[in-house]
Parts: C-alpha cells; structure tokens; sequence
C-alpha cells in the first residue's frame, strides 16, 4: 500500500483521515437532523413564501399575457426614463425587436419577471443591512466575512440548502438569486455611507439633526451613487444566477440555456445566451445613467 | 443692544482622548504631561484645565498652532465632543451634562457653525443649504424661504440661489456656508478655520464681511485661527493655545506688548505693531504747563491710522483723546516710530 513513504513514520507519509464509517454517520445525522427540522417547519416555511409566490406569478403573468407591444412601450419608456438617452433606448428597441423575431418574447418576459421581482427583494433587504452594517462597526466585522464566504461560494452550492428547505420550484430559484446578488448592495450601501465626507455629517450634526434626519437628509443622498452602483451590480449578478437557477425549476431563457447544454443544442443555447446578454446591457446602460443623472450637481464649473 | 447675551464659561476643561480617559484623568490632574501620558499610556491629551469666559456679544478668538487643540475646545461648545472632566456654562446650563436631546435642542436653537472646509451639502442648492437648520428645527418653508434668501443677500449671494456648492468658487462657498450659521438665528457662532482655507485677498474681504455683519449683530462668536494677523484683527479676545493648554489670554494689544512667554513672544515677533497698538497706549501724559498741541486723535485709534493722518495733515505731535474728547495725553511721530519698531529685532540689531 504506502508504496513510496521513503521511510517516513505512517502519519507522517499519509493523511490521517477520519474514520470512514464515523463520516458516514456524522453525515447522515445532519442531512436527516436538517430534513427532519425541515419538514417539522415546512407549514412555516410555505406560509412565509406564499407571498413571494404570488407577487412573482402576478408580474409573470402581466409580463406575458400583455400584448407585446404593450410591454416593449413600457420597457422602452422605463428605459427612457432612465437613461434619457436617445441611443441607448434605440439600442433595447432592437435588441427587444431582435429577440421577439426569434421566437424567445415568452421566455425573455419570464426572466425579465424573475429578474426584477428579485432584484427589487436584494434591494429591499440589503439596503437596510448595509444601513445597519455602516453604523456599527462591530456588525461590519460580522457581516463583511459573512460576505465574503457568500461571494466565494460557488453558486451551485446555493441551491443545495435552498432546495432542502424550500424544495424545487420558480420560488426558491427566486431566494436561491436573491442571496446570490444581494452581496454587493449590502456592500455598497455599507461602503458609500462610510464614505460620505467627515465634515459634512459633522456639520449635521452641529444644526442638530437627528439620526433620522441625518440618513435621510445627508447619509442616503451622498452614498446615493454608490448604491447605485451596488443596484446595477445587484442586477448583474441576478442575471448571472438566473441561469443556474433553472436547475432548481425556474423557468425562461435559463432553462433554455440549460436544455441546450445538455441536449448540444449550439444554435438555441447562444441565441439564448444573447438574448440575455442583451437585457443585461440595457439594464447596465439604464442604472448607469440613472446613477450619473443623480449626481450630475457634483460637476464643477461656473455656469 | 437691547438683548444681552451670556458669555460662555470654560471651566476646569480637560479630554483624554483614547480607549480610557478617565483612568488617567486623576493622573493627568496631578500633572503628568502630554508627552509622557502618550508615551506610558498610549492615551492622547487633547485639552488639560481650560478656565475660559468666552463674553456675550463679542468676538473671541482661540489661536494656537497645528495640533493644539483648537479644534477639540470649540467642539465642546456644542458638544459635538464630550469632555473627560470639567463643565462649560451658557445661561445657566452645563453643556457637557446635557442629554441627547438636549443637546440637539441646544444645537438648533443656540448654536450654529462654519467649517474650515466649508462643509456644505453638495446636493443642495445655495437656497437649500441656506435653509438647512430651518429644515432640520422643521421650520415650514413658507417661513423659512424669506430668511434664507435675505441672508444670502446679506452675504452678497443674490442670484446665486439655485447653483450647486459644486457651482461655486471656495470664498462664495464659504459665504453660503455663513449664511447657512446665520439663517438659525443663533446667539452662538462658531468658526472653526473659516476662513484658513481661502486665499488671502478673499480671506481679507471675509474677515470684513463678519466684522460688518458682527457690528449689527452682535453675537457671540468663537472663531479660531492659526494666523494671528487674523486673530488680532477679528477678536475683542484672543486666546492663545499650545498642546491643549491655554497659555495666554488678554485682547491683541495686551498680548502683543507683553507676551507672556517665548511661546507667545514667538507668535507676535512678525507682527505689524502699528495695526495693534491703539494711540493711548503710547501717549505721554504732558508736563504741567506744557503747551498742548492743536490736532487731536481718539485714544483707541491704531498707530498705523494716527502716523498716516498726522503725516497728511502735516503734524508733528498731536493730543489723544478719550471718547468724551478729554486730553488723555500727547503723541509725536518718534514716539509712534519707536513704539512700531519691534523691540525683539532692535534687540537682534544692536547685538
Ligand atoms: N479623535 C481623536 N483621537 C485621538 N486624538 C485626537 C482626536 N482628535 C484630536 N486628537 C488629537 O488632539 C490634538 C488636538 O487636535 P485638534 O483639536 O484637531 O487640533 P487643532 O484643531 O488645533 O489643529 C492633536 O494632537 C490630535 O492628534
Ligand atoms: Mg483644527
């Protein structure tokens, strides 16, 4: 067996290894100890996802069933909105048309659902913890860590615990992104609030504002642009996960990306592909803008 | 002036900064020295047994170099800093032993401040951060805009109401960030640097733009400064501070003609006399009999004023006067000279 241990004592040459059959049961008590609490908690858990289920259904349909040229308006007056650039609603006019005309409206629309019902959960829950991380650095040193593992973890590692809780389906893919992109906006929020001048929350403090008055009046407005930059890459990273995500169930481009690796299919796997490189770039292009357009009075220079 | 304001009291001041001040507090009381609570205790002195009476309705002005402590006292005014040990008193009330609220309540209505960097929020227009403490005291705008907008006419900002502090150039930012103090209708200004970062043309027209709005208001203002030319020609009080401990107190020409030590000797060495020494201070008091000169000058003139208008009219000596127009004494123009002439470099000269 230890072949080539050039002499070496046994412990020193192989790895000490635990028992094998000591693995097996320590393994078996926490899948089956995490199970049991599952199933114990499993009205709990489906009560407190019922909500998500509808909201993400209403919007799914309401993408799907309106008359595209409805939603392509909407869109396009979104993106307007936004970006207040000629050319970059020109561009999501084609890249939409283009998508349409090969056939993937349908599955663009229930990404699109997917992807905004879960960016709009990482921003609701990340902007108050990245609040509550800037305040206290105790906290900062809890979550920044947690952050880190978070973002290291490979993405399909997500799916593991998600699908044991909450099982297969459109609802825990939706968690499974969620968790996935909210990194950067807890992040961002965090970073821009600290970064917001000394002097200047100094001086809030000397007119006597109170906390209250301090985040919403100095804090948020000035991190303002940082946290944009955590939405956009929020975004991002929800488009990224959404793919993986439809191996736990979720629908749309995805899962088309995913039938096609495992079938070969080249043409529909990069057709699909684009399509959702396509959306990625119009919200890039769209939150960008937005975020410069909120702090276009930084710019120096007499009128 | 109808209403008299409190003068502010500094008494028995002292802060530690670092992980436990008032385990050394006893310790730095009984006179263990900057150096060596830093060196032994890892802990920063930053202000040791300030007695201080900072009066009601004039400017008093807190000089010391880089690193003095400055910054630290004039904060504890508003108590955006805590004091280790000690109490500063402001009609009637502890400052230092305020609660939070208190405290805001303190800042809103008494208090208001101006920062070296202007400090000014840069998402607000000119007009909104003229309105800032109004916002904050929740002031409704209807009431608030007019005093917004006549103080930044005061400041001579008219017009530039919906520019960004981005807009601006540093002496127009640091008006806004003067009006911004004044719309609150504080008793209480205080300046920290406000003008230290300005260049020296615009520093000069600010220091004019307070000392003209300090004639019609009168508030109690605390302005510090590392340029003494500044202090001398702002503050009815100078204070002067080195390693958080007050080394002389007294007005610009007490401290310019007796410095209290090498410390102060230092700071005054390059000073123009002729713009601190007031007329009386040099006058003789004339021998019985002696026949008095026809030219007369008030007795708080400065030097610098008295040698320019004798030159013009042609005088050679000249009576000073007190404010009811009684002969205080004589002056002639070798005595100015003489008093002009900086004894520490005459000194230097004859060696
Ligand atoms: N938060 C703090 N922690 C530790 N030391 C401080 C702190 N704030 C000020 N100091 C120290 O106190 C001294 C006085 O600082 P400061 O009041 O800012 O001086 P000035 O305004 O006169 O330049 C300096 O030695 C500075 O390093
Ligand atoms: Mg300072």
């Amino acid at each position: 067996m230890a072949s080539s241990c050039w002499g070496l004592p046994e412990l020193i040459c192989r790895f000490p290894e635990v028992d094998a059959t000591a693995m097996r049961h320590a393994r078996r008590a926490i899948d089956t100890g995490f199970r049991d609490l599952v199933r114990e908690f499993s009205d709990v858990i489906d009560a407190a996802t019922a909500p998500l289920q509808v909201f993400l259904n209403m919007l799914e349909n309401t993408f799907v069933n309106t008359p595209w040229i409805i939603v392509f308006a909407v869109l396009l007056g979104v993106v307007w909105a936004g970006a207040r650039s000629v050319r970059v609603v020109a561009g999501a006019a084609l890249a939409l048309l283009v998508i349409g005309w090969v056939g993937l409206w349908e599955d663009t629309m229930i990404t699109l659902a997917m992807v905004t019902v879960s960016t709009l959960l990482a921003v609701a829950l990340g902007l108050p913890v990245g609040i509550f991380t800037a305040r206290s650095d105790r906290v900062q040193a809890v979550v920044n860590p947690t952050l880190d593992v978070m973002q290291t973890l490979p993405s399909f590692v997500y799916l593991i615990p998600v699908v044991v809780i909450f099982g297969i389906g459109k609802v825990p893919g939706l968690i499974a992104v969620v968790i996935y992109a909210i990194p950067p906006m807890i992040r961002l929020t965090n970073l821009g609030i600290r970064l917001v001048d000394r002097e200047v929350i100094e001086a809030a403090d000397a007119f006597g504002s109170s906390d209250r008055q301090k985040l919403w009046g100095v804090q948020l407005p000035l991190a303002l642009p940082t946290i944009m930059a955590g939405v956009n890459q929020t975004i991002m990273m929800a488009l990224a996960m959404v793919v993986i995500a439809s191996m736990v169930g979720v629908g749309g481009l995805g899962k088309n990306v995913l039938q096609a690796i495992n079938n070969q299919f080249f043409t529909v796997g990069f057709l699909n592909g684009f399509a959702l490189v396509a959306i990625a770039i119009i919200f890039d292009r769209t939150s960008q803008a937005f975020g410069k357009r909120l702090q276009k009075h930084r710019e120096a220079g007499h009128e | 002036m109808s209403d008299i304001r409190p003068d502010i009291e500094i008494r028995n001041l002292y802060k530690i900064f670092g992980a436990d001040p008032g385990a050394h507090i006893e310790a730095v009381k009984a006179g263990l020295s900057k150096t060596d609570l830093n060196r032994k205790h890892g802990h920063v002195l930053g202000l040791q047994d300030i007695n201080l009476t900072l009066p009601g309705g004039q400017i008093s002005v807190i000089m010391g170099l880089s690193g003095s402590g400055k910054s630290t006292l004039i904060r504890h005014i508003n108590g955006l800093i805590a004091p280790t040990a000690g109490e500063i008193l402001y009609d009637g009330e502890d400052v230092c032993r305020m609660s939070e609220a208190e405290l805001r309540r303190f800042r809103r209505k008494r208090t208001a401040m101006v920062f070296q960097k202007f400090a000014l929020l840069p998402h607000r227009t000119v007009l909104e951060n003229t309105l800032y403490g109004l916002d904050i005291q929740r002031v409704p705008r209807a009431e608030a805009e007019p005093i917004a907008r006549r103080w930044i006419d005061r400041v001579g900002l008219k017009g530039f109401e919906s520019h960004y502090p981005a807009q601006l150039s540093g002496g127009m930012q640091q008006r806004v960030g003067l009006a911004r103090a004044l719309a609150n209708d504080a008793d209480i200004l205080l300046m920290d640097e406000a003008f230290s970062a300005l260049d020296p043309l615009i520093r000069v027209d600010m220091q004019k733009v307070l000392l003209e709005l300090q004639e019609e208001l009168r508030k109690t203002v605390v302005f510090i400064t590392h340029d003494l030319d500044e202090a001398l020609r702002l503050g009815d009080k100078i204070a002067i501070l080195r390693d958080g401990a007050l080394e002389q107190v007294g007005t610009g020409q007490e401290i310019v003609l007796n410095p209290a030590n090498d410390y102060v000797a230092a700071f005054v060495r390059e000073v123009n006399r002729s713009r601190v020494i007031h007329a009386g201070t040099v006058a003789r008091v004339p021998e019985p009999g002696e026949s008095l000169p026809e030219a007369s000058y008030p007795a708080r003139l400065v030097l610098e004023k008295v040698a320019r208008r004798m030159t013009r009219d042609g005088h050679r000596a000249a009576r000073v006067v007190d404010r009811n127009g009684d002969t205080q004494g004589v002056i002639d123009l070798s005595a100015i000279l003489e008093a002009m002439v900086n004894p520490a470099t005459a000194d230097s000269e004859t060696a």
